[in-house]
């Protein structure tokens, strides 16, 4: 009687079931995320030198002081700001003006997540409207990439321009290879597409260390592979088939894929649980809309490159998407009825 | 037997934690001193009480009358004296009519002399007539009357029997130690089932984390009848029938039906070993294998006991409860009732008592749905637990029958994948019983 008599004056919890949880907690995969960024950052650092780092870091400190002063109580601590920031810093040139990634930072927080009503109740990814209101907002400083090559030490343009105040433009430039195509119908090595060493936004170097990251969220369910399979897919269809028509006037598929962004947009970006569809069948779906849209603009639109307004269109169909590829609930519709 | 391991689309798979009792021999153990036996044990009307305070009975009499059809008569499990009618704790959480035994301590025990009936001679309605009489009910937890399911409507084609040996809640590993240990049981209870229902055809799905059972069961098969064991893909909730059905056969219940529907019938092996016991000694369902375990009791074990034991003693056949026990559910951990009161009874559905510690309870902080879609990729009848969730939330419960909320069977897949550790399952508990009441009143 010892035993019950020592467990009689002892309460215990009461919850309904079930009693058990999983690992993963939001948290959780969102510092994932960020840890999977560490090694393109990384990159980033290594083909663009401090430039890099400073664009970065400051598109974080904007991120991160809205969402800490603006933002519900302590959430920071989900990580998800600093996803935001980072993915910004890393659509950015290397050269930008500090300031100018500050204020995109802010603004993708501020008017790309907050104001719907925080995490998980926006539209848009936030990093790619911060993107796009930086890119109406200052078209030119948005379009100066730096030339590759030169000492890694050295800035890749007026990082510390004055708050409010244009970069002088007294630095090397060079051009993306999106943009020699389009623009001047050069065709840049292969080899050089995959590890990196090519001009554009700070993140748009390494296709091949991007895809390995992903590869690693992807393994451990923190993104569904479906979309990036999709829109890989769909734009190496479709440049495959174009460029089979008409090889001078059409790129390869193979340069498609690894110019430009569209590697970090179709894993990091398009895959932003938030603003992707829920189901399986829709993120097939989302990817192939916007791997449609990508092929699109770079061909017949007025921009080199598209992949930012395919994934924003994109993120306005989700509801529609959802709602449409709902799975059909066991047990209903069935065509006939055992009996 | 079919070597391809067959199972259902999506569910979980939470960590199984059987190995705590897994190899632990079912042990017998000695009458507690009293027993409460509630007249409610099963799906459907509580029985019909038969006895008064005072009475003396003996193990296997009668003392509560099936009420209706879908309804179970209770018999006493000990013999002994009737000392309280009246209500107690019942594990559902609410006090309900219940008979309580005091345990003659002097009585051997044996049942009256009773005639067993040769099954062999009786017809269908005769062998469904001895099982309602047992009181049998399904062993897996719900309880649902056995009599109920063996009798098809009218026109309705049965063609298969399932047995139900998946056992897919964690910790739980009363059904794998009785096919381990009972396999000529299981048999003779399904020679028993396939001649009631006119079956011809009866297939055993078991996961396949228990080669032992696999094994028994395979080495026990007869020549003559046409069974088939079915190892199963270790996933969570394999067990529920739709599934299991589903894995096993490629049908699909249609939503809002019965097995019946799709042409067949479940049964859990305990239940069936139990209708097999009912025709080798004429012993009611008097006592049931139950596993006593989790990381906050002491001795972890399958036992023996008399229905109506209460928790109380249970936990001291099994060597009480540790620092770190945290909260006492019956059943599994994913379905199962937390139970706040420890002089709550055994029931006859009680499959498991599982002691959670402290730190497998422990629930992080809830986040915001960050529409990972993990839900949905987990529920195994494929609603979209998000969108519930949302409308649950905002109490836009009639909503929620748009999106299907009837066809959940509140298997905690849900809750259970959510990163954001929203309490989906929980929440559509609320909602249906709030749906459930406006349609009442």
């Amino acid at each position: 009687m010892e035993a019950a008599s020592s467990v009689s004056n002892k309460t215990f919890l009461i919850t309904a079931s079930p009693h058990l949880g999983g690992q993963d907690t939001t948290p959780k995969i969102m510092w994932s995320v960020v840890g999977s960024l560490v090694p393109i950052v990384a990159a980033s650092i290594f083909f663009f030198g401090p430039s890099s780092f400073l664009v970065i870091f400051a598109s974080c400190a904007g991120a991160l002081l809205v969402e800490q002063f603006l933002g519900p109580k302590s959430a920071l601590s989900d990580g998800s700001a600093v996803i935001t920031g980072l993915l910004l810093g890393l659509t950015l040139p290397p050269g930008l003006p500090m300031w100018m990634a500050f204020v995109g930072g802010a603004f993708g927080i501020g008017f790309g997540k907050l104001i719907f009503g925080g995490l998980g109740q926006n539209i848009f990814n936030p990093a790619l409207l911060g993107r796009a209101f930086l890119q109406a907002a200052f078209p030119v400083a948005l379009t100066t990439w730096p030339a590759i090559g030169g000492p890694w030490w050295s800035l890749r343009g007026d990082n510390f321009a004055f708050p409010l105040m244009s970069a002088s433009t007294d630095v090397l430039t060079g051009a993306t290879p999106l943009g020699l195509m389009k623009f001047e119908q050069v065709a840049t090595d292969n080899v050089d597409l995959i590890m990196g060493s090519i001009g554009g936004s700070a993140g748009e170097t390494s296709g091949l260390i991007i895809l390995i990251c992903g590869a690693y969220l992807a393994f451990r369910n923190h993104l569904n592979w479906r979309i990036p399979a999709s829109i890989l897919l769909t734009v190496a269809l479709m440049a495959g088939g174009l460029h089979l028509l008409d090889a001078a006037r059409y790129p390869g598929p193979f340069f498609m894929l690894f110019s430009g962004g569209l590697m970090l947009g179709a894993v990091y970006m398009a895959t932003d649980m938030v603003t992707s569809p829920t189901t399986n069948l829709g993120c097939w779906l989302f990817g192939f809309g916007i791997g449609f849209l990508v092929v699109v603009i770079r061909l017949w639109g007025g921009l080199p490159e598209g992949v930012m307004y395919a994934i924003l269109l994109m993120n306005a169909m989700v509801p529609f998407i959802n709602r449409a590829t709902q799975p059909r609930v066991f047990g209903t519709k069935l065509k006939q009825v055992v009996s | 037997m079919d070597d391809t391991l067959k199972t259902f689309r999506q569910g979980v798979h939470p960590p199984e934690l059987k190995t705590l009792t897994e190899h632990s021999r079912i042990r017998r153990m000695p009458f507690p001193d009293e027993v409460v036996l509630p007249l409610s044990q099963h799906t459907g009307k509580p029985a019909k009480l038969l006895v008064r305070v005072g009475d003396n009975v003996e193990r296997g009499d009668k003392i509560g009358e099936a009420d209706g059809f879908i309804s179970a008569p209770v018999h006493a499990s000990a013999t002994g004296k009737i000392e309280e009618i009246g209500l107690w704790p019942h594990p559902n959480g609410s006090h309900s009519p219940a008979v309580r035994i005091k345990v003659d301590k002097y009585s051997p025990q044996t049942p009256r002399g009773r005639t067993v009936p040769d099954w062999h001679g009786l017809s269908p309605d005769e062998i469904r007539t001895a099982v309602k009489n047992a009181g049998v009910v399904g062993l897996g937890g719900a309880a649902f009357p056995t009599h109920v399911k063996l009798t098809p409507p009218e026109g309705a084609k049965i063609d298969t029997l399932v047995l139900n040996g998946c056992e897919c809640e964690p910790y739980l590993t009363s059904d794998h130690r009785t096919m381990a240990e009972y396999p000529d049981r299981v048999i003779l209870g399904t020679r028993i089932m396939m001649t009631c229902l006119g079956v011809n055809h009866t297939m055993i799905g078991i996961e396949k984390n228990k080669p032992d059972a696999i094994e028994a069961l395979t080495a026990a098969l007869p020549s003559d009848l046409n069974i088939t064991i079915h190892p199963l893909t270790v996933k969570y909730p394999q067990g529920a029938e739709k599934m299991l059905i589903d894995a096993l056969l490629k049908r699909e219940v249609p939503s809002g039906k019965l097995p019946l529907d799709a042409g067949v019938v479940v049964q859990n092996v305990g239940s069936i070993a139990t209708i097999a016991e009912v025709f080798e000694t004429g012993l009611p369902l008097i006592e049931r294998i139950v596993t006593v375990t989790g990381k906050g009791i002491n001795e972890p074990s399958n036992l023996i006991v008399p229905v109506g034991t209460k928790l109380r003693d249970l936990i001291e056949m099994c060597g009480g409860l540790k620092e770190d026990a945290f909260e006492i559910v019956f059943g599994g951990p994913m379905m199962g009732a937390a139970q706040a009161n420890l002089d709550v009874p055994l029931l006859k559905g009680t499959s498991g008592v599982v002691v959670l510690s402290e730190d497998e309870c422990k629930r992080a902080e809830t986040h915001a749905c960050i529409r990972c879609g993990h839900c949905l990729d987990a529920c195994p009848v494929f609603l979209n637990p998000q969108r519930l969730g949302a409308l649950a939330r905002a109490g836009r419960y009639e909503e929620m029958n748009d999106y299907h909320l009837a066809d959940c069977m509140l298997c905690g897949c849900c809750s259970y994948t959510c990163p954001s550790n929203i309490p989906l399952s929980q929440l559509f508990q609320v909602a249906k019983k709030a749906l459930w009441k406006r349609q009442v009143a």
